[in-house]
């Protein structure tokens, strides 16, 4: 509490003085803008290149290198991993790719080579005119043209784009953004919605043959905590807000959504609506669309909400589900009321190993059963365990190593597992303590009728930390030939099993027939549990040394890995969503009213295509 | 003597004699077993080459498995609903159907018929030849999928045979489905069982239970990798050495769970074996003639073993290109049609899925027939039978080396002696098949009471039939070589045009009569049609030009071979239709179809109205009978205790007339060109 008043008292503050270091605006500017407060301080700034790598994921300073030993190590203060040196990761990537510290790619140093901004000089006029913040330099609009599919990171280190934005726009507010909708409306331009930029469904790839001026709306500047109301547990934010500054800003009052995808370092809320996201602890806060309360999105007819914060309403087909998945066709999200919890009190890591993943699966199936799942549940199959290994930093005293071995010994010749077969699940648990206890005594006993075994709190931490730095581990691999990239999907309880073996085994062949040369790397985890199934989580790469043209090749495997997907009775996507990359599937997968539903919706609030960046119909 | 002669032929056997295409090299596998000790062979080191994602579970084991699993429970419960009857009950019948089916594989019982097979086979066999290449294909895929054994069926000693070639070669021996007609043979059913045999009732329409239960069976089998499962797609041995029609029931248990996608993928193996001479030769033939085969019984097969004493030659063992589902079903199947029901629950497959099943089950059977090691036997009968009763023995021999040409020509897979003159080569033929063939004073006669001077009576009809069918049976072992050139050539006579669009129709005509005869693709008339020409213009019998197909004058004796080869199939056809067309009642059952068919043809045969003894083959007669029950010439009625069959007269004689509008006389054919 006491925090949340000073943070409150700062923001005053701060308002007063931007106030005055402000340039001074005609009084009808403010008043057309009374939400024009300054911008929160975001994690990330503006000109997202100052902190933000332009070829690769994530943090300037935050890289995967091998030092000048030849071990790899991990670069910078922001993760746990930070400064550590990684000494097994060398040859599990020798090993596993047959990779080479020799023989390495290097990317192009910039990309300058870019097509020229097409300029509706209208629109421009009318833009400047309103005052709202615009850029056309090259780095701006290469920065907001791509998401982060491996083909759109190839691209950027060793190709070019054949369309990117030809103008960025960062509107400050709801206001702002109905401004510029209008003006595009007005004028016949192209908007395409941006936040995080970390799509991986090529959803921010503009369409190649758009003539019209593409405007790239960044709501990044669209940041703030507009309120919280503690009687209803809600709190009403604008959508530009990335995850880790709403979690952090909600912290200081004491509450948190609990909302945490893998991107959320780096993705924002209006993102998260539009994708239908899923964070990792959805088993206690729910998936997004559980989340929101109330959303309001400018679409080129005008602005859709609802007119009430009403827990639940039987008025028709819930028009949030128009908005939600819609990946930026129908228009942008501005504001977003969420549910909000307190912090809980207790969390506390764990891990199990079990024998082999066939036991994994059945034990995270009795716990959905039981819906006893903590807030995140997850089973690495082996190699993902073996990879996770790979990634131990290097142990600072012979007794914590001593430690390992003799753990090691005890599972694998004591308790008879073997090492390439065992599998491991992370568990996080949060609550209030004594409950937290309680309801780990509940999962370990049902994990120990599946032969599994406690198995600590690091390596459950470990796990998670992992999903954090897979990113950056992609971009290490392809200073290396290795390319990769991970892929979703959800699945009755019933197919799982069949589902993980087949599609790896289909990657792996697909890769023989295709040329590749060393066997690929496929792995899978059990990333999330529901009662009548689950969502499995695939990471996937291959060296690629001697093929002529290994994104082709890569692009290939993955269609072949989806076709099979879907032939096990899987979905299109869990919450990746759809993007221009799975398009061609979404007819079958929804049927042809289906589509015919969506494309009608579309044609009534977006009759010109305003919002065209093309993705799902 | 006569094994002395077969001996030394078989000597100089080096494999490059084997005809053309097919590189792989044959090993007898009796070589070594000449060699070394039987007993050491049968307690050798053991260790087959496994699935690689194999659970391994003992044959009971297999059984709880199969009992508890969804499918069986989600039945017997559906039953006991149903019926009212609990499902305890349900359930033990359930196990008892189980025990009544299930094998229970055991080395021991393995290793024992491995050596008492090293006896027997040294005695009934030349040689037993495998090709290498095959086996090591197996192995490979052996341990990666599921996989799956369709052998042809022509003898008992098929599933023993191929049981102990595994064995031979350190793969797992496979689990095979057989009728349960070997459950009344006490101690050998236990013994085959003990060597992976299952068992499956004949028919159990409308017993959902056994399906069930035995689908199951099967199918824990595959998803467990636990042992490669055998079965004849044939169904059962083919009496006449043709492949018989396929069956798709259990092809489609195999495939179900890669359609399911329980397994990755599941690999089909055809199997081609071929015998110099069959075990059951007369045997088939007194079935073929309606004499009841005598039920098994373990009495019956020590009586048989007179037949130790016999030499029957060599065996030939082709394991095909293992064949995988999914690349055959890929983009044939709707992949997402099992998404939306649970798996266990069993659906009727789609129109899709039985097409494609229906497919498979052809295609495997043209491979075997593809794969088939062709014998000069073979030749020898298909000459001898356009001879009858006998023929001179310089004009076989040319005659057969010709035939020869003409069959490596057509792609027939031949084993033919290199080294040896054609002379020796049916020499040794006819001391191989000596109590069928015979060669006085430079004339070869087809044994079986001939006698050009005295009348013929049924008695006697029924003797020489019993010999003709023998050798049709050997001649019967390259039909499906030259059926498609030979349907042109006939059609071409029957369509009394040399247009080609004429000759076409004439061509589908016979196809579709003789589609339970020999083995058709479903649904690819036009390229059979077009193989057959093809083959014809290689060997320049037919020239073919735009529009028409004209019979050379050269090759015209080639034409008129082959349609003499085929002339028991549109003779007897049309004897059948005669007889249709003629019966006076109403209403028949199959039986009395059958009875009906001999009666009307042996009268013929005694009047030396007809010479077609093959009209006597009850497979010939219920061939037709389906036929026409599915042409729509026949009706079949479903009655409360049976099937009876009412004849359409009109389309009878129809189909008689079509098939008898050929000009027998080759001077009209040669008139016409």
């Amino acid at each position: 509490m006491a925090s949340g008043t000073s943070s409150q008292l700062a923001q005053r503050r701060l308002r007063i003085i931007s106030g005055h270091v402000q340039p001074p605006q005609t009084p009808e500017a403010l008043s057309l803008h009374p939400c024009r407060a300054p911008t929160a301080a975001g994690s990330i700034p503006k000109r997202r290149q100052e902190v933000l790598k332009w070829n690769g994921w994530g943090y300037n300073d935050s890289k995967f290198i091998f030092n000048k030993k030849g071990q790899a190590e991990f670069t910078g203060k922001r993760y746990q991993l930070g400064g550590m040196v990684l000494p097994a990761l060398r040859e599990w990537m020798e090993k596993t790719f047959g990779a080479s510290l020799e023989h390495r790619t290097t990317s192009q140093a910039s990309l300058n080579v870019v097509p020229p901004a097409i300029i509706n000089e209208g629109f421009l006029h009318d833009l400047k005119a309103s005052g709202i913040s615009y850029s056309f330099d090259t780095e701006d609009r290469v920065f907001r043209a791509h998401g982060h599919c491996l083909n759109e990171i190839f691209a950027l280190r060793e190709g070019l784009f054949r369309r990117i934005p030809d103008l960025v726009v960062w509107p400050n507010c709801h206001d702002d953004t109905l401004k510029i909708v209008e003006l595009a409306c007005k004028h016949n331009v192209c908007i395409i919605p941006f936040g995080g930029g970390t799509s991986v469904c090529n959803a921010l790839e503009c369409p190649e043959d758009e003539k019209r001026t593409i405007v790239s709306l960044d709501t990044s500047q669209m940041n703030r905590i507009l309120w919280i109301d503690e009687k209803n547990l809600t709190a009403h934010i604008e959508a530009g807000i990335i995850g880790q500054d709403l979690e952090r800003q909600l912290g200081e009052s004491g509450y948190c959504t609990g909302h945490e995808p893998d991107s959320m370092e780096f993705s924002t809320v209006g993102g998260w609506v539009a994708t239908r996201a899923s964070g990792m602890k959805k088993n206690i806060y729910g998936n997004i669309e559980d989340l929101v309360v109330h959303i309001k999105m400018v679409t080129p007819c005008g602005v859709i909400e609802k007119s009430c914060l009403s827990p639940r309403m039987s008025t028709g087909p819930d028009i949030h589900h128009f908005i939600l998945g819609s990946e930026g066709t129908l228009g942008v999200v501005t504001e977003v009321t969420i549910k909000i919890r307190p912090v809980p009190e207790y969390q506390k890591y764990g891990s199990v190993v079990f024998p082999n993943f066939e036991q994994g699966v059945a034990c995270l199936r009795e716990v959905a059963k039981q819906r006893c799942a903590p807030a995140s549940i997850r089973l690495m199959d082996n190699a993902q365990f073996q990879f996770g290994h790979a990634l131990k930093p290097q142990v600072s005293s012979i007794f914590i190593s001593f430690l390992d071995s003799l753990k090691k010994f005890y599972i694998t010749k004591f308790k008879g597992f073997d090492a390439n077969q065992l599998c491991v699940a992370t568990l996080l648990f949060e609550g209030d303590r004594e409950k937290v206890l309680q309801h780990e005594k509940q999962v370990y006993d049902i994990a120990a009728k599946f032969g599994g075994l406690a198995a600590g709190e690091d390596n459950g931490q470990r796990g998670y930390m992992l999903t954090f730095v897979i990113a950056y581990l992609r971009d290490l691999g392809m200073e290396y030939y290795v390319i990769g990239e991970s892929f979703e999907t959800s699945v009755p309880w019933d197919r799982v099993l069949d589902l993980c073996r087949n599609v790896k085994e289909r990657i792996t062949r697909e890769c023989k027939e295709k040329g590749v040369q060393f066997p690929p790397f496929t792995t899978c985890r059990v990333a999330q549990t529901y009662d009548t199934g689950a969502c499995v989580y695939f990471y996937f790469a291959f060296n690629y040394r001697g093929l002529s043209d290994s994104v082709h090749v890569y692009e290939q495997i993955e269609f072949a890995a989806r076709e099979e997907i879907l032939a096990n009775g899987g979905s299109l996507s869990h919450h990746h969503g759809v993007g221009k990359l799975r398009k061609q599937w979404l007819r079958e997968s929804i049927s042809d009213v289906g589509i015919g539903m969506l494309r009608s919706v579309k044609n009534y609030v977006d009759p010109n295509n305003i919002f065209g960046n093309r993705n799902l119909l | 003597m006569a094994a002395a002669v077969v001996g030394a032929a078989g000597a100089g056997y080096s494999q490059k004699e084997l005809s053309c295409k097919k590189k792989d090299e044959f090993e007898d596998i009796l070589e070594e077993r000449w060699q070394s000790s039987d007993i050491q062979f049968a307690m050798k080191c053991y260790t087959p080459a496994i699935y690689k994602g194999l659970s391994p579970c003992k044959p009971g084991t297999l059984k709880t498995i199969v009992l508890k699993s969804e499918q069986v429970q989600y039945v017997i419960k559906q039953l006991s609903k149903e019926t009212g009857e609990s499902s305890d009950i349900i359930q033990e019948e359930a196990m008892e159907i189980l025990e009544e089916m299930g094998h229970s594989l055991r080395l021991g019982a393995i290793r024992f018929f491995a050596f008492t097979l090293s006896k027997v086979f040294k005695k009934l066999f030349q040689r037993v030849c495998v090709n290498e290449e095959g086996i090591q294909r197996l192995t490979q895929v052996i341990q990666e999928h599921p996989v799956v054994f369709l052998p042809s069926h022509r003898s008992y000693t098929d599933f023993l045979l191929l049981s102990y070639i595994m064995f031979t070669y350190d793969l797992p021996v496979p689990v095979i489905a057989s009728g349960t007609d070997f459950l009344g043979m006490k101690m050998v059913n236990g013994l085959l069982r003990m060597s992976g045999a299952f068992f499956m009732r004949r028919t159990f329409h409308g017993n959902k239970l056994y399906w069930a239960v035995f689908a199951e069976y099967v199918k824990t089998i595959l998803r467990k990798g636990y042992a490669p499962v055998e079965f004849f797609v044939e169904g059962t041995r083919s009496r006449t050495s043709k492949t018989l029609t396929p069956k798709f029931g259990l092809l489609s248990i195999v495939m179900d769970p890669f359609f399911k996608r329980e397994v990755f993928d599941t690999y089909l193996v055809p199997i081609s074996i071929s015998y110099d001479r069959i075990l059951e030769e007369s045997l088939y033939a007194y079935e073929l003639l309606g004499v009841p085969k005598p039920k098994e019984s373990t009495s019956g097969l020590l009586k048989a073993r007179r037949v130790l004493s016999e030499n029957f030659g060599s065996i030939h063992v082709y394991f095909g290109q293992p064949v995988s589902v999914r690349t055959l079903a890929s983009g044939r199947i709707n992949r997402s049609q099992y998404n939306l029901m649970p798996r266990h629950i069993s659906q009727r497959p789609s129109k899709d899925l039985q097409e494609f099943v229906k497919d498979i089950a052809y295609r495997m059977e043209l491979i075997q027939i593809e794969n088939m090691v062709l014998n000069p036997g073979a030749l020898v009968a298909a000459i001898l039978l356009q001879n009858l009763p006998g023929m001179d023995y310089d004009v076989l021999v040319e005659k057969t080396l010709w035939l020869r040409g003409l069959t490596l020509s057509f792609g027939g897979f031949l084993d033919w002696p290199g080294n040896l003159s054609a002379s020796k080569v049916v020499r040794s033929t006819l001391t191989l098949h000596s109590n069928l063939m015979n060669l006085v004073d430079g004339h070869v006669v087809l044994l079986g009471g001939w006698k050009e001077e005295s009348r013929l009576t049924e008695e006697l009809v029924f003797q020489w039939a019993v010999s003709v069918l023998m050798c049709a049976s050997y001649r019967n072992q390259v039909v499906n070589v030259f059926v498609r050139p030979a349907l042109v050539a006939i059609s071409s006579e029957m369509a009394q045009s040399s247009k080609k669009e004429d000759i076409y129709r004439v061509f589908i005509f016979l196809r579709e009569i003789f589609s339970n005869e020999f083995i058709f693709l479903p649904g690819s008339a036009l390229k059979d049609f077009e193989e057959g020409c093809f083959l014809l213009t290689k060997c320049e019998a037919v020239q073919i030009t735009a529009h028409e197909i004209i019979v050379t004058e050269r090759e015209n004796s080639m034409v008129s071979f082959l349609s003499t080869m085929f002339k028991p199939f549109t003779e007897g056809y049309q004897i059948i239709c005669r007889y249709l067309s003629n019966d006076m009642t109403q209403a028949f059952t199959e039986k009395q179809f059958s009875s009906g068919v001999q009666n009307f043809v042996s009268q013929l045969l005694v009047t030396g109205a007809t010479q077609c003894y093959e009209a006597l083959s009850r497979d010939m007669q219920n061939n037709a009978l389906s036929t026409f029950v599915r042409l729509g010439v026949v009706k079949k009625i479903q009655l409360a205790n049976g099937f009876t069959f009412c004849a359409d007269k009109e389309a009878v004689n129809k189909t008689a007339d079509k098939l008898g509008s050929r000009i027998p006389s080759e001077q009209r054919l040669i008139s016409r060109l």
